[in-house]
């Protein structure tokens, strides 16, 4: 395949299509609105359906819709769309349907600003719902890694039953890179024999829900919830490591950070300071291991992230105290640069080489 | 090999196709290429800049902060990114609508009088074509010919015919900076 430039969110729409999506609901928001433009214009050639929903609520109750009916389906949205998509996304996740949500972060609270942010890291690894679910959570780093990710996105929400989140933000949204579609053969799926598509008089109905007023009954779907979970954690993890186990310090941080952080090590290796990196693709399940593999001799890990602080928790529980943690972000929409983060591990390391 | 290029100007002036044509030109010569359009709230006629980055290696940070060119098409876009090139780097400054000399010593700077250039081959519109004929001709970070191969897939089939009158603009963009390049 020959290599095309595109925009992250012109990418996204391409890789959806290219896994079979056929159904999109949306409402526009800064920074991700080619999405639901290039959805509207090119979902109609291939049979599909684009909506325009009235409001994120009724976008993500559609997504919940066609996805019970077995069709792989997409939304996406930025940081306060997304949060309005939560009460649909806990229903979709307690009555187990596959679909692909997309949430390009931009700056918050509230309405917040329309530049990239990582604030969305909690609501995404937690569950900005109510109840006790999780979902898969994949965070590309590149325009290429967007686009494989969306398309076996679309397959994990298949086997497991799950809705999956797509975590990039403005940067990867906006940026152009080089991307070629890989036509490798879908995974193994299972047949949506669950799915609402009429029994022709042959079968009980399926149905789809996530009420159930008896608690012992519900008790029993949330045991069987969780033990899907475990499957996810157990399979599921990705991550990127780089130099973990002769270096001084190690930094992680996800998606677009990471490259800034990448940026910020080969500044300072060649001033002959020993750095790692650990990357989490996926950050629910969270690649903890990653962290046990850390040469033991480390001065720390640092965290780096464009929010105050989401993601440490998670390397804190990794680390287990292990080592000490330090951390640096920027918020509102302000990207960190290279030159503050070699600044930040010259002052841990002490001058230390 | 690292390129890391800041192009501004105002709203209009084509500093994002010309940013886009520069990455697909990367991207024909099998660089790692990245594209990174400034999309702030800013107002009509405000100004527009974007990142380029082509690399050998793969591209790290999307985001231009040590810029080894800025090509600045007018002047809040000078007086914002003057400060970000790079000691030895470029500066090519359309002198049709900037009235005032770089303050850096330390830079190599390039004045193109991109506007005039461009409407004497007819077309004001062109003047980006000008100032990336100037940049190809000073850094040779990639050739004229991928320019061309890039233009139809960047521009499409309605605008391939425009393709001959962008030529001449990187032609005379080139001409203009030729006897400083070759000093």
């Amino acid at each position: 395949m020959t290599k095309v430039l595109m925009k992250g969110n012109e990418a996204v729409g391409a890789a959806a299509i290219a896994a079979g999506c056929r159904y999109f609901f949306g409402y526009p928001i800064t920074p991700q609105n080619e999405i639901p433009e290039y959805m509207s214009r090119e979902l109609g050639k291939v049979g599909g359906v684009f909506v325009q929903a009235e409001s994120e609520v009724a976008a993500i109750n559609m997504v919940y819709g066609a996805a019970g009916s077995g069709a792989r389906v997409m939304t996406s949205s930025s940081s306060p769309g997304i949060a309005l998509k939560q009460e649909g996304i806990s229903y979709i996740a307690g009555a187990e349907l596959p679909c692909v949500i997309v949430d390009m972060m931009r700056g918050g609270p509230g309405l917040g600003s329309i530049q990239p942010a990582q604030g969305d890291y909690f609501l995404a690894t937690r569950g900005g719902g109510n109840g006790d679910y999780r979902m898969i959570v994949l965070a590309p780093a590149d325009v290429q890694e967007l686009v494989d990710l969306v398309i076996e996105g679309f397959d994990l929400a298949d086997i497991y039953r799950t809705p999956v989140m797509i975590l990039g933000d403005g940067m990867i949204g906006q940026m152009m890179e080089p991307v070629e579609f890989k036509t490798e053969a879908n995974k193994e799926l299972p047949e949506k024999d669950w799915a609402t598509v009429g029994t022709g008089g042959k079968r009980k109905p399926n149905v789809i829900n996530s009420l159930y007023l008896q608690a012992e009954d519900l008790e029993n779907h949330n045991i069987k919830l969780q033990a899907k979970f475990a499957k996810i954690r157990e399979n599921e993890k990705r991550v990127e490591k780089y130099n973990i186990e002769n270096a001084d310090i190690v930094l992680t941080a996800y998606g677009t950070t990471s490259r800034i952080a990448k940026t910020a090590i080969s500044k300072l290796e060649k001033e002959g300071y020993k750095v790692g990196l650990i990357r989490p693709i996926s950050l629910y399940p969270f690649p903890n291991e990653a962290y046990e593999e850390i040469n033991e001799d480390a001065k720390g890990v640092l965290t780096i992230e464009m929010s105050s602080g989401q993601m440490i928790d998670d390397v804190r529980l990794s680390l287990n105290g292990k080592l000490p943690t330090y951390f640096y972000g920027r918020t509102g929409g302000m990207v960190p640069s290279p030159e503050e983060i070699v600044n930040k591990v010259k002052e841990i390391l002490g001058g230390d080489k | 090999m690292e390129e890391r290029i800041i192009i501004a100007g105002f709203g209009g002036q084509g500093v994002m196709a010309m940013g886009q044509l520069l990455t697909y030109s990367g991207m024909v010569e099998e660089k790692n290429v990245s594209w990174l359009p400034s999309y702030g709230p800013e107002m009509r006629g405000g100004t527009a800049n974007c990142n380029v980055t082509i690399s050998s290696d793969p591209v790290g940070s999307p985001v231009v902060v040590e810029a080894t060119t800025a090509i600045v098409l007018n002047k809040p876009s000078l007086d914002k990114f003057e400060t970000s090139v790079v000691t030895g780097g470029n500066l090519l400054i359309n002198t049709s609508l900037i009235d005032r000399k770089s303050n850096r010593d330390d830079l190599n700077v390039y004045y193109i009088p991109a506007n005039e250039i461009a409407i004497e081959l007819g077309n004001v519109r062109i003047a980006n074509m000008v100032m990336l004929g100037a940049y190809i001709e000073i850094t040779k970070a990639i050739s004229v010919d991928s320019v061309y191969k890039a233009f139809e897939k960047v521009f499409g089939e309605s605008k391939a015919h425009l393709l001959p009158i962008n030529k001449q603009a990187l032609e005379k963009g080139a001409e203009a900076v030729k006897s400083l390049v070759n000093a």
